[in-house]
């Protein structure tokens, strides 16, 4: 057998008492600026809109005083955009779960070539742009006055971009094998489809049916593209009031009115990331329920 | 493995709902606005469209837009990402709750956050102006809506590289350490290609979302020369649907391709975040 | 508690899985009351045959299946009355303990206080009583493996089949387990189809085996008979360790490189006439004048309760001799081996 070389002489370094910092400080300390400046990059703007919203006049900054009547203000005129918002935010989810949870489903248990197809047509209305879904909207129901004035057009709307966000984050959880080890366990114990649907997968897929909701009704509370586009001066949003007063009116009452925007949707974005609900609607990895694993645990029987 | 236990009739019952949703206002509208958009004879209606340098120049544009966010975006949120995955700090938390917040703005909200940066009385007008006694505004034009585009999308590409990043075997790092790899080496060598599935999904869609984007455009001037601006102007201002129609098909187009290009070097569903 | 069982019978069951046959066509008796083991290396067929008799899967054209009189290979798992106890237990997270055990008695719509009682009656045999509001994943393994078990006897199943119950536990608790699961299984009475790649398991619960591999029956038989009569080389392989004797047959003997060994009785077919195989515990170790093979210790395993001796120049083959553990023999020191006459096993 070969023995191992000796080890290489190391030449001796002079000891000084200033070193020059190696390459790894000098990439950690760029990787921390550029960090920061992103995180400034993106959070000071925020910061200073609600400063904005809260200060008598902006010009002059805070020195000129805080007042809360920018907000009472923005609150009498557009109060019922904000009512509005959530009106269609929960529409858009009453209908997404009710179309998508079962449809997650079978796009998660369907291995079919069929299947797979619906999946990529259904992912369609979010990869195209949502200017495209709603010209097309307007093109073939523009023509039905009563709906196309009412709420529910922009619902409609708004359920389409939001469904393949709830049929995912659905089809997510019901993928799991496990999942289907409990159906089968159902099944053996006499329990029909419609059965083991009710009491086995819906309450096992709420992990998934909960981010599903709280991306939903985060996208469609902020959705703006699709709903100016199809609204009428009866039918404002949120975004569409905001749109509105970024053109027309003091900063002070833009301000303000983000700030509103900032209040409905912070509760939503909180409980995703207390969820480990990522962007996609997706749960994070470690926070997935772990499965129940029988050998997780060797403690006398 | 044969699915005994899922019944056709159920399948279809349970899928039903969805595709008739999705049918009614997705799929039939779209037939009806690529139809539209051919104005009865669609070779010439496309052509002429294509040939059109306003149109073309918008569209350009749009693209040299997109990829220069996307690429400026992608060596942001590695870089920021990586930090972010893999350092323990105090406040990590919040920090990373305040960094994914933007997440849910609208682009409208993004044009504002630009204008309080860059715009008349913006933050960096104020601090160029003690710096160089200069004040730099530039929210109304193509560099604030690069700066909107990469608001909106940074957070979205750091969430996926953070996830991305969680999932890497530590332990190849750790092999390559003790074969003496600096820290660069190790981000190039190993790092990087590891990432690299997810960086290009993440990619795709921070592109696709830079083509469709309007809300920003909107806010920040009327007159931005980005294609959706343009479908929006011949849409409410000329009255022009077909043009409107046209665009938005071949807006779709490009960003599905681009989509399904991606998608086919990754092997994956890559509209996973839109 | 009794529970009415049912024999079954497999016929010409077949199974192809995307252009693959996992399992050949096969015939299956197994009589009401009994404990047949499905035993076999890992992709054998042994849980598709299973899932066959469960109603998971249907047999290829041509197959059936009968519980009793009753040709079940139309009906689905829902009307078959089985109990499954599936390898990961798939106990439903949502319920407790008592809600996993009642669900099947829920869905038979059976009045509550009747259930109530069933439900009493299996957590008392299982020892689960003081944990039957526990949520699921507040259990041990073997806790969760009883749950699973109260849960399909509750519905009185005809029929009860296990696939691999023992497998995800450790090795200790899976000691303790067999014996409970043999004193249960022998008490309730009732058609069992037991699942496993363990043969600990399988003789100690079966009343019979059938080892299986590659999609074919290798041998039905009792313990015994599996382990002392294997019938062909896979069986003799897979069930306990086996050595193999090759040399020239001469004069009623077989002449090895280390010596010679009477041939069996059963010996008398040509193409088995040169090789013999027998069990390591059926070798002793003797002096080497008088001993039947002779060769040398190569290497020894202290194991506890015995010594596995690795014996060379015997045969052509290292041979395996467990003798007492208290035997402690260097490396290349000279031995003697014998044999006991009725355990030299021929194989076709």
């Amino acid at each position: 057998m070969n023995s191992i070389p000796a080890p290489l002489p190391r030449a001796a370094k002079p000891h000084s008492r200033l070193r020059w910092p190696g390459s790894r400080t000098w990439l950690a300390a760029g990787q921390w600026l550029v960090t920061l400046l992103l995180c400034a990059f993106l959070i000071v703007p925020v910061v200073m809109s609600i400063v904005a919203g809260l200060t008598v006049n902006y010009f002059k900054g805070v020195s000129s005083g805080l007042t809360l009547r920018w907000l009472g203000e923005v609150w009498t005129q557009y109060h019922g955009s904000v009512f509005l918002s959530l009106e269609v935010a929960a529409a858009t989810l009453l209908i997404t779960l009710v179309t998508g949870v079962p449809a997650g489903y079978v796009l998660a248990r369907s291995k079919t070539r069929l299947s797979r197809i619906i999946e990529e047509f259904l992912v369609l209305p979010i990869a195209l742009p949502g200017l495209a879904s709603a010209l097309a909207l307007l093109v073939v129901y523009g023509g039905f006055t009563m709906f196309r004035m009412s709420v529910a057009f922009i619902v409609a709307g708004h359920v389409v971009f939001t469904l393949p966000f709830m049929v995912r984050a659905v089809a997510a959880v019901c993928a799991s094998s496990d999942l289907r080890t409990l159906e089968e366990g159902a099944a053996s114990l006499g329990a029909s489809f419609f059965q083991r649907f009710t009491t086995i997968v819906l309450p096992n897929a709420r992990p998934g049916i909960v981010a599903g909701a709280l991306a939903v009704l985060t996208l469609s509370i902020g959705e703006f593209n699709l709903t100016w586009m199809l609204h009428t001066p009866d039918t404002k949003t949120l975004p569409v009031g905001l749109a509105d007063t970024y053109a027309s009116l003091r900063i002070e009452i833009g301000s303000a009115y983000t700030i509103l925007f900032f209040i409905m949707t912070m509760p939503l974005l909180v409980a995703m990331q207390w969820l480990g609900v990522d962007a996609t609607g997706q749960r994070s990895a470690a926070r997935k329920r772990v499965a129940v694993s029988p050998s997780s645990s060797t403690t006398t029987p | 493995m044969n699915d005994i236990t899922f019944p056709l009739r159920w399948r279809i019952a349970l899928i039903a709902p969805a595709l008739a949703v999705f049918i009614a206002f997705w799929l039939l509208p779209m037939v009806a606005l690529a139809q539209l958009s051919g104005d009865g004879h669609a070779f010439a209606t496309y052509r002429a469209m294509l040939t059109n340098p306003r149109y073309m120049s918008s569209l350009g544009a749009t693209v040299l837009l997109s990829a220069a966010v996307t690429a400026a975006t992608l060596v942001l949120s590695v870089i920021a990402g990586l930090l972010l995955a893999r350092r323990e700090f105090p406040l990590k938390r919040t920090l990373l709750a305040l960094l994914t917040f933007p997440l849910a703005f609208p682009g409208v909200v993004v044009g504002f956050m630009v204008i309080m940066l860059a715009g008349r009385q913006g933050l960096i007008g104020a601090l160029s102006l003690k710096l160089t006694g200069d004040r730099w505004v530039f929210a109304y034009s193509m560099s604030g809506l690069f700066l909107g585009y990469l608001y909106f999308s940074i957070p979205r590409v750091i969430v996926t590289v953070m996830a991305s990043a969680t999932k890497l075997d530590a332990s190849l790092e750790e092999a390559a350490r003790s074969l003496g790899a600096s820290p660069w080496r190790i981000t190039r060598d190993i790092v990087l290609p590891a990432l690299s599935p997810g960086l290009i999904a993440a990619g795709a869609v921070c592109f696709a979302t830079a083509m469709g984007a309007f809300g920003t455009a909107f806010t920040l001037a009327t007159d931005i020369d980005v294609l959706p601006m343009t479908i929006y102007t011949e849409f409410t201002l000329n009255a022009n649907m077909v043009t409107a129609a046209g665009l938005s098909i071949v807006l779709g187009i490009v960003t599905w391709a681009v989509l399904a290009f991606a998608r086919s070097v990754t092997g994956s569903a890559v509209a996973a975040s839109a | 508690m009794k529970l009415a069982s049912v024999p079954i019978a497999l016929t010409q069951c077949a199974k192809t899985f995307r252009g693959t046959r996992v399992l050949e066509p096969l015939d299956l008796r197994i009589g009401a009351g009994e404990t047949l083991v499905l035993l076999g290396p890992s992709g054998c067929g042994k849980t598709t045959t299973l899932r066959m008799i469960a109603g998971l899967e249907t047999p290829d054209a041509g197959g059936r299946i009968a519980f009793g009189d009753d040709d079940v290979t139309a009906l689905p798992i829902e009307k078959r009355q089985v109990g499954m106890v599936f390898q990961s237990y798939a106990l439903f997270p949502n319920l407790t303990v008592r809600g996993n055990i009642g669900y099947g008695l829920r869905i038979k719509r059976v009045p509550t206080e009747t259930a109530r009682q069933r439900v009493d009656e299996l957590l008392a045999m299982m020892r689960l009583t003081a944990h039957a509001d526990k949520p699921i994943d507040q259990l041990s393994g073997g806790q969760r493996q009883r749950v699973a078990l109260a849960r399909a006897l509750a519905v009185q199943p005809r029929v009860l089949l296990l696939d691999e119950p023992l497998t995800a536990l450790d090795a200790r608790l899976r000691d303790t387990l067999r014996g409970e699961m043999n004193t249960l299984l022998r008490e309730l009475g009732i058609t069992t189809v037991y699942v496993t790649h363990d043969q600990a398991e399988a003789m100690e619960l079966g009343d019979r085996i059938v080892v299986m591999s590659a999609g074919r029956i290798e041998q039905i038989g009792s313990p015994r008979d599996i382990y002392y009569r294997p019938a062909n080389r896979t069986v003799a392989q897979f069930v306990g360790t086996i050595n193999r004797l090759a040399g020239e047959r001469r004069d009623g003997m077989l002449s090895t490189t280390g010596g010679a060994v009477p041939l069996p009785s059963g010996a008398t077919h040509a193409s088995s006439a040169h090789e013999i195989f027998f069990r390591p515990e059926d070798a002793y170790l003797a002096d080497p004048a008088h001993a039947q093979l002779r060769g040398n210790v190569e290497s020894s395993a202290f194991l506890g309760e015995r010594t596995r001796l690795t014996i060379g120049g015997a045969a052509p083959d290292a041979l395996l001799i467990d003798v007492a553990g208290r035997v402690e023999l260097a490396r290349g020191t000279p031995v003697g081996i014998s044999i006991v006459q009725d355990a030299l096993i021929a194989l076709s």
